[in-house]
């Protein structure tokens, strides 16, 4: 298994360049340039040339390119125009945020699903399955962004104002304003009590996606001969489910896992723009809309990097789950 | 005796499409066939005077051709059906259609997919309203429904009703085509990775791989938002960065094909390589390719409305920008954003009913025939 491991992370070398490449390529070909961003109408001649020479503005694409690379080598990822920071510091102080909701997400939205699924395939055709099946097919067309929304009008809005509930979540931001105030157990519960919806958000979009996986690797897997076996042994059935069944059913699942980890990225991208979450996603976006172009460059390496070391993982387990896939 | 029936039954198709079948058997299509004429007709009487070509776009004669089909098919058919004795209606009882045929939900789905593309396609006269007209900011602003608006207006004065049909017409449209490309790109280079193999088959795998593992939307982004943001670009970005999954299954099952012996005997017949690829290896592959195309769709319309949240849009009313204007409103006017929001969740989820309904009739493994408990 460690070869594969180290033949894994070697092939991250060439992705991430991959990508590198790929980023630096759209933003060549894309009309306009940060030179007409920097060099405004009221900046002085010397100002000018001082900008010319440390952005390479007049350097043919080739150099460009191989520069920014060599940067990027050497984790100098540049100077954000809009933050008036480092882009490194600008980048790593939103990581943290996204990981906490994107990882929050992923660990409930595989539990919930996993667990749906299971009892969806055990219970097949019954009245729980067909419940459980529309519900996910309902959330698995819903768009993020939509339900996050919605969750904020519902749960935080109208329960506090329309309805005047006991209990309603914060719409927007990862902490409050007393949050500096607060002992460590507090702040740690104000943090989890402005995650709820955002993370509901995403939970439920990804879990309904897991959920219909599970519920089709149950259903065959159940209808194989060991199954039979196990229970013409006289197994509980709690047994053979859990025991032999599960584990089968769930090797499929882990490759879902690498597979997922984009659409879980892209989808807190939405969630952190509804709910003004401190991440990566709203980042990147504002980047985008401002035309922060070194922290658009640096942000799609470092989304894609993410998601590399999550296949990394996944594929790891895949070859825990799997004995056969190590060995090949 | 039931022949005797539909005959007597058949003239009752000329003054109303699907009665006979209403009557004699077939409910479901009847109904609908019905209801589409019906609905047709209304149309045509209510909207008369925007039928009248005068001054029109070409907006406006793709929906009287979709109206003149909304009149003509379910004559057409229902007249066809009764003199073959519900002959028409009978379903095929093998392949493909047969078993989507015969799955309730799929069916429901794929009823409301191509209602969803008649309703945006007769946006024209079947909007009450100018979806860019903006009403009185003091007396038109921010409507509740009503009988007027049925949908209420947004913070302009705009008719939501309207623009929510204008604005799947841009959902829609730019989804399907974005998939179209998609599909093409992917069943092209997915049938040639796997029918050459060797060098061209890893190096297109190896680039799959890398776009698999990027997230799709980091790249969409940064491409939408640094070009000029039209409809095309929008077609054409969503579609390049949708076919590897299409090309992966393409090449799965090109891979298995290409070893069977009628691909030997078309070699041994001495067919060129495209020839062999189109004529015989391709048309095997078009099952799976249509049940990606249509979840396809359904991704597409969810991602390009994403788009048009972001303020990426195409720039043209949509569902996604309607949602992100409601935004800003939604704590008084709850109607700007649970429309647009809806509109995209059913049609999505028809889409994904016939996507499903697809799978399970090409793919035997997610029916089980056994079942426990």
């Amino acid at each position: 298994m460690i070869p594969m491991i180290l033949g894994r992370v070697a092939l991250m070398v060439p992705l991430t360049l991959g990508v590198a490449t790929a980023v630096f390529a759209v933003l060549a070909a894309a009309p306009g340039d940060p030179a007409t961003l920097l060099l405004r109408p009221g900046v002085s001649p010397e100002a000018a040339e001082r900008i010319r020479e440390v952005y390479c503005l007049g350097c043919p694409l080739a150099e460009r390119y191989l520069r920014w690379l060599g940067a990027l080598a050497s984790g100098d990822l540049g100077w954000s125009f809009t933050h008036a920071r480092p882009v490194a510091d600008v980048l790593l102080s939103a990581l943290p945020g996204t990981l906490l909701l994107a990882g929050s997400a992923l660990v409930l939205a595989f539990t919930l699903g996993t667990a749906a699924g299971v009892v969806q395939a055990v219970r097949h055709r019954s009245l729980l399955d067909r419940g459980l099946g529309a519900a996910s097919l309902v959330f698995y067309s819903v768009p993020s962004f939509w339900l996050a929304v919605m969750l904020v009008v519902v749960f935080s809005y109208g329960a506090r104002n329309v309805w005047s509930w006991p209990v309603w979540f914060p719409a927007s931001g990862s902490r409050g304003l007393d949050h500096e105030l607060l002992g460590p157990w507090s702040a740690l519960m104000d943090t989890a009590w402005h995650m709820v919806l955002p993370v509901a958000a995403l939970t439920l979009v990804m879990g309904a996606g897991v959920a219909r996986y599970v519920r089709t690797s149950m259903l065959e897997v159940l209808g194989q001969d060991y199954v039979r076996t196990a229970r013409a042994k006289g197994l509980p059935e709690r047994h053979v489910v859990l025991r032999h069944a599960l584990r089968n059913g769930l090797v499929p699942v882990v490759t879902l896992l690498g597979l997922h980890l984009p659409l879980l990225l892209s989808g807190a991208v939405f969630v952190e723009v509804v709910f003004a979450w401190p991440g990566m996603g709203r980042t990147m976006v504002d980047a985008v809309l401002t035309r922060d172009y070194p922290v658009v460059m640096a942000a799609s390496v470092l989304f894609a990097v993410v998601v590399l070391v999550g296949n990394l993982v996944a594929d790891v387990l895949h070859a825990v789950v799997d004995p056969r896939v190590g060995d090949g | 005796m039931d022949e005797a029936r539909w005959r007597r039954m058949s003239w009752l198709s000329v003054v109303l499409p699907g009665a006979p079948q209403l009557l004699v058997g077939g409910r479901s299509a009847g109904a609908v066939a019905a209801a589409a004429w019906v609905g047709a007709l209304a149309l045509l009487i209510v909207r008369g005077e925007r039928v009248l070509p005068i001054g029109h776009g070409p907006g406006e004669w793709v929906a009287i051709g979709v109206l003149g089909l909304c009149l003509i098919i379910p004559w057409w058919w229902s007249i066809r059906d009764a003199r073959r004795g519900g002959g028409a209606r009978n379903p095929a009882r093998y392949g493909l259609v047969g078993a989507l045929g015969s799955d309730r939900w799929a069916m429901t789905g794929f009823a409301a997919v191509t209602g969803a593309y008649v309703v945006v396609l007769l946006a024209p006269l079947l909007a009450p309203f100018d979806p860019l007209f903006q009403g009185d900011l003091v007396t038109q602003r921010l409507l509740a429904p009503s009988a007027t608006h049925l949908l209420g207006t947004d913070q302009v004065g705009r008719d939501v009703l309207s623009r929510l049909l204008y604005g799947g017409r841009s959902s829609l449209f730019i989804a399907s085509f974005a998939v179209a490309v998609s599909v093409t790109l992917g069943t092209v280079l997915g049938a040639v990775s796997g029918y050459l193999g060797k060098t061209a088959d890893a190096v297109l795998m190896r680039f799959v791989d890398v776009v698999i593992a990027f997230p799709s939307l980091v790249l969409l982004i940064t491409m939408v938002a640094f070009f000029e943001r039209t409809w095309l670009l929008l077609v054409l970005v969503l579609g390049l960065t949708q076919w590897p999954p299409i090309a992966r299954i393409v090449r799965a099952e090109v891979l298995s094909l290409k070893e069977r012996d009628f691909v030997l005997a078309s070699r041994g017949l001495g067919y060129s390589t495209p020839r062999i690829v189109l004529r015989h290896l391709l048309p095997h592959v078009v099952p799976s390719v249509i049940v990606a195309a249509t979840l396809g769709v359904g991704n597409t319309i969810v991602l390009e409305a994403g788009l048009s949240f972001l303020g990426l849009g195409a720039g043209v009313t949509s569902w996604g920008a309607m949602i992100a204007d409601g935004r800003s409103a939604f704590l008084g006017a709850w109607w700007l954003s649970v429309f647009p929001g809806l509109s995209i969740v059913l049609t999505v989820l028809a889409f994904n009913l016939v996507g499903d309904g697809l799978r399970n009739a090409t793919d035997p493994r997610t029916t089980p025939f056994r079942s426990h408990g």
